[in-house]
């Protein structure tokens, strides 16, 4: 209600800003016969920016400070031998007040106490929050009649809504950057106290995965070896590769090179299709059709193949991969310059070796990324492992068996009864981080097997 | 007159010559009988080329002389590089492309469906307009066409093939130093060199020239035609320039192309200063193109 509330205000007064700074300049124009440095829309734009600026300070100035400043009003309504409490038992305290006053109501008996604090804080609260709109509004109404006031024919309006502009957009690309910082940050924090409870070395090298949970009433904490989960996760990515390259990199051969235009137009779309498959259908897939049927296969030819394994898991996300191999592979091989293939078949080269030994040298620093794209995004992903791969984190070779991948575990130790005060949930972030290293680590690779190998064509 | 029509390596039969006939009748193109001139062995009779329903090149026949260079002049869309391209049947590669008539080699139809269009392409080879090195290294350019094709028994006689054709595309003594750099590296002029040694490493018997000095400077330009003034020693070439001044300097037979018909061929002094249409006369005195 609250934002919503200012953006509306906000947005009334730019749109006045807008429009007194379009028919100011226009004004000045019709009096004086002058020419205007900028267009009157530059004028507007410029006027309505400046009215956004003390709105957004103001504004910042509550996010940072509102917390604080109606924590401390609550604290002064508490009596003195709550305050004295401290810590958390405080902090429920004043939540409690919190919800009195936003009429949620709280669990359990409501003291007289809490129930006036509660009145007083509702009142402080509406107090304040019309005092931070009246004072975006006051000041921003300031900050159009100054803007509006500076307006002469030499204000370069334009060029400023130009800078104005620029900044925009690069506190857009600064989201994703912050995000990308902010994320690290707290898989960090909360992997650095994971660390306090279990030994790093037992985390990366212990070969024994079996978290108890304190609900079992032991108070051992269990083992985190992580062995057991990476081995895991490389199996079943290291099978969907052997599935998705092969596939994917002939069908954008096929694709880019032998298919005539209506083949092509046809069976692309198809296979991007399999790209749009929300990936619990192919964990469906893969328990009640993949699975059930290597296991009839693995008993037809004498090996023993269980229905839920890392092959199963490991075929069914291979399927999944082959869109992003083949269509990524085919654009890139599309992108070599035809003189390079005129060259090879003007010298008697068949299509055939011209793809083998001069399209796809030349594509390949595309198609590394391409694979190791897929490679990353297999890692990551979770469903088909979970509902496949069996779910048992035991160091073993033997891809028929049930396996499980840190993907899985991380949903295992986060789903359920959990504080984040035992090593058992906050492993989950140890695991996460483990992953975004990976991945990272992957992409580096890929660079420099890039530039390594990139063959300069024109 | 008759008419063989293919289409990329499958044929089939057209009763009469094609549809498109031309607005005013065809002056049958005078064969001229140089007796200076070497003895043909790649001849071409009646060549049409459609693409699609557009008709580019219109019954082109002419003889192409042994051991000499002869150029195709003519203005953008005379339909000389089209033709050129079909010597060699690089125009398969173009989707709805198609050709008819006849062209022999040794009296062989190149476009006979049992001939296989790898082998053709070894003895006939090809340096296009802009210089395209593989992004391999320059040993590795050459070496491409004496691997695919088996020429080479043993690593030394790939050496001595990539040596000697890098001598007779005379870029071995620039580039002896550095064979296994990227050929992309080198000039325009050496890439284009480099293009007329991966040629000449097959060992073609005919060269077609596709403008190989359209993209590069006087002086890299000057270089490439003393070239191939030497390799008329041992290669048939063929040349196809828009620059009537390359075609004079290099050539010994000369066929003027315009709006997708040879109007002239002959010896190039003859045709440079004593043309008998007046077409080509006009484009040479650079009233037309």
């Amino acid at each position: 209600m609250t934002p919503m509330l200012i953006a509306a205000v906000l947005l009334v007064l730019m749109g006045l800003g807008y429009t007194q700074g379009f028919s100011r300049s226009r004004a000045l124009l019709a009096a004086d016969g002058a020419r205007l440095h900028s267009r009157p829309q530059y004028h507007g734009a410029l006027v309505a920016l400046w009215v956004l600026v003390p709105a957004i300070l103001v504004l910042a100035l509550w996010v940072m400070f509102g917390p604080g400043v109606s924590r401390a009003f609550i604290v002064s309504q508490l009596p003195a031998d709550i305050v004295a409490l401290e810590g958390s038992q405080l902090n429920i305290a004043i939540a409690r007040i919190q919800a009195i006053a936003s009429g949620f109501g709280v669990a359990g008996e409501v003291a007289p106490w809490e129930t006036a604090a509660g009145e007083t804080y509702a009142q402080f609260h509406f107090l304040t929050l019309l005092l931070v709109v009246g004072a975006a509004a006051g000041l921003g109404i300031l900050a159009l009649l100054y803007a509006r006031k500076r307006i002469t024919p030499a204000l370069r309006a334009r060029n400023a809504v130009e800078r104005a502009i620029g900044w925009l957009l690069l506190a857009c690309s600064a989201v994703a950057v912050l995000t990308t910082f902010g994320i690290v940050a707290s898989l960090l924090t909360e992997a650095i106290r994971f660390f306090t409870f279990v030994n790093p070395l037992d985390f990366f090298f212990g070969t024994v995965w079996n978290p108890r949970f304190s609900s079992t009433g032991s108070d051992a904490q269990g083992q985190y070896g992580l062995l057991p989960l990476l081995w895991g996760t490389i199996m079943v990515a290291g099978i969907a590769m052997l599935v998705a390259v092969p596939v994917g990199l002939m069908t954008a051969i096929y694709l880019s090179q032998y298919a005539s235009p209506r083949m092509r137009n046809t069976i692309k779309p198809v296979i991007e299709v399999l790209a749009g498959i929300p990936t619990i259908v192919y964990g469906f897939f893969a328990l009640v059709t993949m699975g059930p049927a290597l296991a009839a296969l693995g008993q037809a030819i004498g090996v023993e193949i269980r229905a839920t394994s890392a092959l199963t898991a490991g075929l069914v996300m291979g399927i999944m991969i082959i869109p992003f191999i083949s269509s990524l592979s085919d654009d890139i091989l599309r992108q070599v310059p035809q003189a390079m293939r005129d060259g090879s078949l003007g010298l008697g080269a068949t299509q055939n070796e011209t793809i083998r030994r001069v399209l796809l040298p030349a594509a390949l620093p595309g198609i590394v990324g391409a694979t190791l794209l897929a490679i990353s995004r297999a890692i990551g992903e979770t469903m088909i492992v979970v509902m496949a791969a069996g779910n048992s984190p035991i160091l073993r070779a033997n891809p028929a068996e049930p396996i499980s991948t840190v993907t899985v575990t991380i949903v295992n130790q986060l789903t359920g009864d959990s504080d984040f005060a035992g090593p058992q949930s906050l492993v989950a972030f140890a695991l996460g981080l483990t992953l975004f290293a990976m991945t990272l680590v992957l992409n580096v690779v890929a660079l420099m097997i890039v530039r390594r190998f990139r063959e300069q064509y024109e | 007159m008759t008419t063989d029509t293919f289409s990329a390596g499958a044929p089939f039969a057209m009763s009469a010559s094609p549809t498109a006939v031309p607005a005013e009748p065809v002056k049958e193109t005078v064969r001229t009988i140089d007796p200076a001139a070497n003895p043909a062995r790649l001849r071409t009779d009646d060549v049409s080329v459609f693409y699609g329903d557009k008709q580019a090149l219109f019954d082109v026949s002419i003889d192409i002389p042994e051991k000499s260079v002869s150029a195709f002049i003519g203005p953008s869309g005379c339909g000389k590089s089209t033709f050129l391209r079909c010597i060699n049947r690089m125009n398969d590669t173009i989707e709805g492309c198609r050709v008819s008539g006849d062209i022999t080699l040794d009296g062989e139809n190149l476009y006979d469906p049992r001939l296989d269009v790898v082998e053709l392409r070894a003895r006939i080879g090809m340096v296009f307009q802009k210089p395209n090195p593989f992004p391999k290294s320059i040993f590795e350019n050459v070496a491409y066409g004496p691997r695919i094709h088996g020429l080479a028994g043993n690593k030394a006689d790939l050496e001595e093939i990539v040596e000697s054709s890098l001598k007779k595309a005379g870029l071995f003594e620039e580039v002896k130093d550095r064979l296994h750099q990227p050929g992309t590296g080198l000039s325009g002029g050496q890439q284009q060199r480099l293009c007329i040694a991966r040629a000449i490493a097959v060992g073609p018997e005919v060269i077609l020239m596709d403008e190989p000095c359209s993209a590069l400077d006087p002086i890299a330009t000057a270089v490439i035609e003393e070239l191939i003034d030497e390799l008329r020693e041992n290669y048939t070439i063929i040349i196809v320039t828009h620059s009537m001044q390359q075609a004079a300097r290099v050539s010994q037979k000369t066929a003027f192309f315009h709006l997708g018909k040879l109007i002239e061929e002959g010896p190039t002094e003859e045709i440079f200063t004593n043309p008998r249409e007046k077409r080509t006369q006009d484009y040479i005195t650079g009233r037309i193109g």
